[in-house]
């Protein structure tokens, strides 16, 4: 018993550690399935009805609460790049702290070409989640 | 599976006009046809229609008269790929603005939520000030989910799908006599490319 649980946590150190030294591969197939739709394949947004992800000076103003823009959705005006929005986003409560990390560090990285010291760590992500109204 | 969607995947990518469906010439009739005892073929034709547009005006079969249309079907809170089919009517809309030959009609399949005054919110949001050449229409439920049959798309309820309609997001291609001609899968860029060539096909015939 005490053996399958060491071997259990041994096993997500294993998956964590894969996925953290390519934060793209995983993040790229959740923002596929999850973001696309709406905010397009390359984050461009769709005119004033869905905001941007590409240089989105709200992404970079609003970081500490992103994992919880992704968990809980987000409603009411907001403003993107001088750009006025009110479209309710749907709650994606199915992802996991670790998933909207990656899919975080896919839009930051990928996207936004961003410096890798902006990369959003585990920890980070799921400290914020806890802090969701 | 994986491996067949990959490979349709692949397929798609290839954008020249060679991979579209319709090679040119005349556009077929879509849909099947019946012979009458007296030897006239029939064609399938959309039922005749009233709806109400994002300025609360009646939208019948004689808004279409004499003109070409594309139809879709979606709602203002779709959770899942309704913006990116809008993404794709938009590119119609940019493509055939000024030829006043063509129309849009979007349906929405959530009549409850979507009145017109949320259609027209939607609208603008899009920067789509003319409603004489894009109506967003709303109306009888039941009508509007079986007109959507007509158009060899689907429209129900479903509690199972995110959001809570289940809807194919394709967009019809409709000519002069209420008959479809081409239809596309609107969340694919490059059947849309296809989409757009039959469109210009279509303007064409007499
Ligand atoms: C159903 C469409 C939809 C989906 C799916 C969606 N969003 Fe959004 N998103 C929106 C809309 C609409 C807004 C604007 C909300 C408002 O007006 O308050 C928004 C706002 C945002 C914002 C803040 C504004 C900005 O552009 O910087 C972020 C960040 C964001 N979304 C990220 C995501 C991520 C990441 C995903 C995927 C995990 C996602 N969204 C999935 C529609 C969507």
């Amino acid at each position: 018993m005490k053996l399958k649980l060491i071997y259990f946590i041994f096993g997500i150190f294993i998956v964590l550690y894969a996925c953290n030294d390519n934060p793209y591969k995983q993040g790229k197939i959740l923002y596929a399935n999850f973001c696309a739709n709406c905010h397009g394949e390359r984050g461009e947004g769709l005119k004033s009805l869905i905001p941007p992800l590409l240089q989105s000076d709200y992404l970079e103003q609003h970081r500490k609460e992103l994992p919880c823009i992704i968990h809980q959705g987000l409603k009411g005006e907001i403003e993107v790049n001088g750009r006025k929005y009110n479209q309710e986003m749907p709650a994606i409560p199915k992802l996991s702290f670790f998933e909207i990390t990656n899919v975080l560090n896919y839009i930051q990285l990928n996207i936004n070409q961003s410096d890798t010291k902006n990369i959003f760590t585990a920890d980070e992500v799921e400290q914020g989640l806890k802090k969701c109204e | 599976m994986g491996a067949a969607g990959l490979a349709i995947g692949l397929m798609n990518c290839q954008n020249d006009a060679k991979s579209c469906r319709n090679q040119g010439g005349k556009l077929p009739i879509v849909g099947n046809r019946d012979i009458t005892s007296q030897g006239d073929t029939l064609y399938p034709t959309i039922r005749a229609f009233t709806f109400t547009n994002q300025e609360g005006k009646a939208i019948t079969n004689h808004t279409f008269q004499d003109k070409i249309y594309v139809v879709d079907f979606f709602f203002t809170s779709c959770p899942t790929i309704c913006p990116k089919v809008t993404a794709q009517m938009l590119r119609v809309y940019e493509r055939f603005k000024n030829n006043s030959n063509l129309l849009l009609l979007s349906h929405t399949i959530d009549p409850k939520r979507d009145t017109p005054d949320y259609l027209r919110n939607y609208a603008q949001k899009l920067g789509i000030s003319d409603a004489q050449k894009w109506h967003f229409v709303t109306g009888e439920k039941d009508s509007l989910y079986a007109i959507a049959n007509d158009y060899f798309s689907i429209a129900k309820e479903d509690p199972n799908t995110p959001g809570g309609f289940d809807h194919s997001g394709r967009l019809i291609l409709v000519d002069k006599a209420r008959r479809v001609r081409s239809f596309c899968d609107g969340t694919n860029p490059q059947e849309v490319d296809c989409f757009l060539r039959d469109i210009e096909t279509l303007l064409k015939e007499p």
